[in-house]
């Protein structure tokens, strides 16, 4: 009885070189994130080294590499009194935003009274842009240094605020989990505690995160203000000066520092929850 | 002769032990601009001590209406509920709750979610430990003690549920359709559990299910209820003997009995059935 041996398929050399390929690149995740960056300063350079000019204009922009050369020299010479100052102002301005934001936050998603109190005012100042603060800044606060943590914590306030009130409310109108504690013997004490606020802290971890974001998105507002010190600062005193290099070093660095800080408060508050499983699509 | 003696010496142990539910009158009635529900119709019930009485009908005949109102989150709008004579107003610890849906704190791992009651009222660290790690034991979750909710599976749950009502101590556990969302082997085995449970606590169960089976299974005393208005319609005493096993869900007298509940269920079925046409 003749016996049917099925042959191997003979495979390509460039099918195994393009599984290797795959193994080493593709399937890789910090690959994939080193390859969005170059494509994206790569489309970047190539636009500058074209001169594209249709509708929208790169003529003038700088590009990458005279970004680079901008950052190399702003890097050895002593940067370090901008970034001090940028980062204190993001920080307490991020700091007050959190604690108040937070604070109100919770009381007005707990309490009728006090969301009738509170929350008109502050949806009517909601809406308010940064930059428009500027001349109140200007003229509330003793010096500009205040005035410049104040126009952060402005940009980082509201998302806090707004995360805060919906994580309590949407946990208190979860019937189940309320109703366990009720018959567990809790009173709003013990709900409060044990299950409105951890029930709101994905929601105000995503303020937190959202809220860091915006203080950095409101620095170089922030630092019109600024005599002499700071990134946004920088940033904005190279447009007043036509210096284009910088702006974009400077618009880089903050994207840069508010990404780096955004992460931070993401593992950190991760970190408080360790009860969440996230599953996405295609992960392994 | 003597077995009148030992339901004697029963009723007597029973008469001693708290648990008693009285429900007097009692009507749910939801007011709409030209139309009225009764949801639930004057019921009138009557639970001994350490009864385990199931609450069986179609959906839609306020069985776990009836349940909200003993567990105190609803607000009856006739009649009042006792338990062990006195009246209830609002939820509680001495009332236990176990829900239909899986309800344990997900930030809590399974023992600090069984351990909330306890640390509620106040009892000491110690204590609390020892008692909890106790319940665990009983239901075989010791080892899952660390273990978040979403890493437990559904039967792991609905056991942590169980137990998280009985370390109080309760007078009543209610119970609302438990075992609705697990899988049939699942069900059979944690029935069964509960029964081992319930002979060891003697806790008064009050127990809504639609499943007939399971009904009978479990229950000293069957309430089945109707719809429009939500009433209860017999009471059936089930006699089975216990400690009861899966395999007399095939003897002759639960069949029979699943018959009897079948033909009473299945007129208030209809009706419900015709009404939502």
């Amino acid at each position: 009885m003749a016996v049917t041996v099925s042959k191997p398929v003979p495979t390509r050399w460039f099918g195994r070189i393009g599984d290797v390929l795959k193994t080493l690149f593709w399937g890789n995740r910090p690959f994939r994130r080193v390859l969005a960056l170059v494509i994206f300063f790569g489309g970047w350079q190539f636009l500058c080294a074209i001169n594209f000019d249709f509708f929208i204009n790169f003529q003038l922009i700088p590009s990458p590499w005279e970004v680079l050369f901008a950052t190399i020299d702003f890097v050895t010479s002593d940067p370090w009194i901008h970034f001090r100052s940028s980062i204190q102002r993001v920080f307490f301005g991020y700091l007050a935003a959190s604690v108040l934001g937070i604070f109100l936050g919770v009381l007005i998603g707990w309490f009728e009274a006090v969301e009738d109190l509170f929350l008109p005012p502050l949806e009517l100042l909601r809406p308010i842009p940064a930059v428009a603060w500027i001349p109140l800044a200007i003229l509330m606060f003793p010096n500009a240094e205040s005035g410049m943590v104040y126009i952060t914590f402005i940009g980082a306030f509201f998302p806090m605020l707004i995360s805060t009130i919906r994580g309590v409310e949407s946990t208190l109108s979860d019937t189940v989990l309320i109703r366990v504690g009720q018959c567990l013997g809790a009173n709003s004490w013990h709900i409060f505690k044990d299950i409105v606020i951890p029930g709101s802290m994905p929601s105000i971890a995503s303020g937190l995160t959202i809220g860091m974001g915006n203080a950095w998105f409101c620095l170089v507002t922030a630092e019109i203000l600024a005599g002499r010190y700071g990134v946004g600062y920088i940033t904005w005193e190279s447009y007043v000066t036509s210096n284009y290099p910088p702006i974009v070093m400077g618009m880089l660095l903050i994207g840069l520092m508010g990404a780096l800080s955004s992460w931070a408060v993401g593992r950190a508050t991760n970190a408080l929850m360790p009860w969440r499983v996230i599953n996405k699509q295609g992960g392994g | 002769m003597e077995d009148v003696m030992v339901t004697m010496q029963r009723t007597a142990e029973r008469q001693t032990l708290k648990g008693a539910v009285q429900v007097e009158g009692l009507s749910v009635v939801y007011r709409r601009k030209n139309y009225e529900n009764r949801v639930l119709d004057s019921i009138q019930l009557s639970i001994q001590p350490g009864e385990f009485v199931c609450l069986l009908g179609p959906s839609g005949c306020g069985k776990s209406t009836l349940l909200n109102v003993i567990a105190g989150f609803l607000k009856p709008s006739a009649g009042y509920v006792l338990v062990d004579q006195m009246p209830i107003s609002r939820p509680g610890a001495d009332r236990g709750f176990v829900f239909q849906q899986y309800s344990l704190l997900p930030w809590k791992t399974t023992f600090q979610n069984i351990e909330l009651g306890l640390k509620i009222r106040g009892v000491p660290k110690a204590e609390r430990t020892e008692r909890v790690h106790e319940y665990l034991n009983r239901v075989g979750l010791y080892k899952h003690r660390s273990s978040y909710p979403h890493q437990l599976s559904g039967g792991m749950q609905q056991r942590a549920s169980i137990i998280r009502a009985l370390v109080n101590s309760p007078s009543v556990l209610l119970m609302d359709e438990p075992f609705a969302a697990l899988d049939a082997q699942t069900r059979h085995m944690m029935q069964e559990m509960l029964l081992g449970i319930w002979d060891d606590l003697k806790t008064t169960v009050i127990f809504v299910t639609h499943d007939i089976e399971e009904a009978i299974f479990l229950g000293d005393r069957i309430c089945t209820m109707g719809v429009h208005p939500g009433r209860i319609k017999s009471e059936i005493p089930i006699d089975l003997p216990r400690p009861r096993h899966f395999d007399d869900t095939l003897s002759k007298e639960f069949l029979a009995l699943h018959r009897q509940v079948f033909t009473c269920i299945r007129e208030e079925t209809m009706k419900s059935m015709e009404e939502s046409f």
